[in-house]
C-alpha cells in the first residue's frame, strides 16, 4: 500500500459518487451539468492564461539550452541544425518535433551493465511509445467531441470520426454486446495509455520512487473520464440527442437539462468539469510549459553571443583598460608590459612592442 | 520584449483553438430535432420496445435482428410483452416510420451518425416497389 497513489485514487472515486448520487437529485443536475461545467471553463482561461503570462515575466538568467549535437561552429564541422538550433526557424523546426513526435523521450536511454562488466546503454522507447500513443488518442478524442458542441458539425470532425471507426468490430452474443455503434478506436488506445504510464508508475521501482500524488490524481482521472465515456457509448447507451442538447445549451448560453439524460453523462461531464478545472494548477500545464521551456527554445549560440542576465545590477566596475589608463606611466617606468604605448614613450622602447602584441594573442 | 508579444499571442491562439465552439456558434440557437411520426406509427402508439430502450438501443436491436435473420434463419422477435414482430427493417421499422427523412436522419444529423443500414437498404421500400 502506499499513499502516493492511494489517495488519489480515493479522490476520483469520491469525486465519482459525488456525481453518481447527485445525479438522481433533479436539482443537482443543473449544478453538475451546468453551473460546474462553466466554472470549470472559467477556471482554465483564467488560470491557464495567469500562469503562461506568469511564465512570461520570469527572467531568463542563463542560457540553458539542451543540446543533442555540434554546435554551429567553424563552417567545415557539420552543424547539427535541429539538435542544436542557432537560429529562429531552426528552433521552430525543433519545438515542433518536440511537440509532436516527442523527440527527447524518444533519446530515453536505460544505463546497464553488461555480465562482462561494461557499461551498456539502450534504447528505451516504450515511454515515447507510450506518451505518442496516449496524447494523439486524446487529441482525437477531443476533436470527436466537437460533434456535440457544434451544430452543424464541422467537416474535419466528421473525417475524424470516420477514420477513427475505420476498424468494425461487432461482437454480439447473448450476454455481451458491442461494436454498435461503430467503435472509435481512439477511446480504447487512451484508455489503454493511461492504464499502462499508470503501471508504468507502479511497476518500475525508480519511477515508483518518484511518483507523488499529483502524478496518479491525472491518471486516475482520465482512467475514469475514459472509462465513463466508454460505458455510455457502448454498454449503458445513453439518449445522445438529449445529451447534445445539453452540452450544446451550454455553448449557446441557453442551458438547459433535458429529459431522460442518464446519470452516467453527468459523472463524464463531472469529472471532465474537475480536470478542466484542475488542469492550470497541476502537471498538465506542460500543454503550456513546453513551449516556454528554456531548455528547447533557446538558441545553443553560446559561443557567438553573450547571453546577459536580466537580474544583473549595474556593478561599479575598474576594467582593465581603465587600470593601464590610469598607472600607464608607472608601468612604463617599471619596465611592466602595456597595451597602449603612451605616444612620448612610444619611441624608447620599439624592440618590445612586437614581443607583447604576440603574447596577448 | 519580443518573446512576451509572441507568448501573449500564442496564448491568444490557444484559447482561439480551445474555444471554438463558442465562436463557432456565434450563441445562436441551434434547434433540437423532433422526430416525426407518421399516422401509422401514432396508431401503433408502441414500438418494438420502449421508446427510452429504443433511443438509446435501436442500433444494437438492429443489429442483433440483422445477425438472427442472417446467420440464423429466425425471422420472429419476441418482446418483453410477448409480442412477436418480424425481424425486418424494411418491413417492420419502416413500414410504421416510413419517414426516414424526418424520423432517422434528423437525429442521425445532429448527432453526427452515420449509420450504415442505408448502404444496402434502399430508404422507404414502399416508394420503389
Amino acid at each position: 500500500m502506499n499513499l502516493r497513489y492511494i489517495v488519489p485514487l480515493i479522490a476520483v472515486i469520491l469525486l465519482f459518487l459525488i456525481s453518481y448520487l447527485g445525479a438522481q437529485v433533479s436539482g443537482l443536475q443543473y449544478l453538475l451539468g451546468v453551473v460546474v461545467p462553466y466554472l470549470a471553463i472559467i477556471t482554465f482561461v483564467l488560470g491557464f492564461a495567469y500562469r503562461v503570462i506568469n511564465w512570461s515575466r520570469s527572467p531568463v538568467p542563463f542560457s540553458i539550452p539542451t543540446t543533442g549535437g555540434q554546435q554551429k561552429s567553424l563552417p567545415w564541422i557539420q552543424h547539427s541544425k535541429f539538435d542544436s538550433p542557432a537560429n529562429g526557424w531552426q528552433i521552430v523546426v525543433r519545438m515542433a518535433l518536440e511537440i509532436f513526435t516527442f523527440r527527447s523521450l524518444f533519446r530515453n536511454t536505460r544505463m546497464k551493465l553488461t555480465q562482462g562488466g561494461r557499461l551498456s546503454y539502450q534504447l528505451e522507447i516504450f515511454l515515447w511509445v507510450g506518451a505518442l500513443a496516449f496524447h494523439y488518442a486524446f487529441l482525437v478524442v477531443l476533436i470527436r467531441h466537437l460533434r456535440f458542441f457544434t451544430e452543424p458539425v464541422p467537416f474535419f470532425v466528421q473525417l475524424v470520426e470516420n477514420v477513427d471507426s475505420f476498424f468494425r468490430v461487432e461482437i454480439i452474443y447473448p450476454a455481451f454486446k458491442f461494436g454498435v455503434p461503430g467503435v472509435y478506436l481512439s477511446g480504447f488506445v487512451l484508455l489503454a495509455a493511461v492504464s499502462y504510464l499508470f503501471f508504468r508508475r507502479l511497476f518500475v521501482r525508480q519511477v515508483k520512487y518518484i511518483s507523488i500524488a499529483s502524478d496518479y490524481f491525472p491518471l486516475f482521472l482520465i482512467f475514469g473520464i475514459a472509462l465513463s465515456g466508454i460505458l455510455m457509448r457502448y454498454f449503458a447507451k445513453i439518449d445522445v440527442t438529449a445529451a447534445k442538447e445539453l452540452t450544446l445549451g451550454l455553448i449557446t448560453f441557453r442551458p438547459n437539462i433535458p429529459e431522460g439524460v442518464s446519470a452516467i453523462f453527468f459523472v463524464h461531464v463531472f469529472l471532465v468539469s474537475i480536470f478542466i478545472a484542475y488542469f492550470p494548477f497541476s502537471k498538465l500545464m506542460h500543454l503550456g510549459g513546453v513551449f516556454l521551456s528554456p531548455t528547447r527554445n533557446m538558441p545553443t549560440d553560446t559561443r557567438a553571443r553573450r547571453h546577459v542576465n536580466p537580474w544583473n545590477y549595474p556593478v561599479p566596475v575598474h576594467t582593465y583598460d581603465e587600470y593601464e589608463d590610469e598607472f600607464r606611466e608607472k608601468m612604463v617606468e617599471v619596465g611592466l608590459p602595456v597595451e597602449k604605448m603612451p605616444e612620448p614613450a612610444a619611441a624608447k622602447t620599439p624592440a618590445s612592442e612586437p614581443e607583447q602584441a604576440e603574447e596577448k594573442e | 520584449m519580443k518573446s512576451k508579444a509572441l507568448i501573449v499571442t500564442g496564448v491568444v491562439i490557444f484559447f482561439l483553438i480551445v474555444l471554438f465552439p463558442f465562436w463557432y456558434m456565434r450563441g445562436k440557437a441551434a434547434p433540437v430535432p423532433e422526430v416525426e411520426l407518421t399516422p401509422k406509427a401514432k396508431a401503433a402508439q408502441k414500438c418494438v420496445r420502449s421508446t427510452e430502450y429504443m433511443k438509446a438501443e435501436h442500433m444494437q436491436l438492429l443489429d442483433v435482428w440483422r445477425d438472427a435473420v442472417v446467420r440464423e434463419g429466425k425471422r420472429i422477435y419476441v418482446n418483453p410483452e410477448g409480442k412477436e414482430f418480424n425481424m425486418s427493417l424494411s418491413n417492420t421499422c419502416l413500414d410504421c416510420h416510413s419517414n426516414k427523412a424526418e424520423f432517422c436522419d434528423r437525429c442521425h444529423n445532429y448527432a453526427s451518425v452515420r449509420p450504415y443500414c442505408w448502404s444496402c437498404h434502399i430508404e422507404n421500400p414502399k416508394e420503389k416497389s
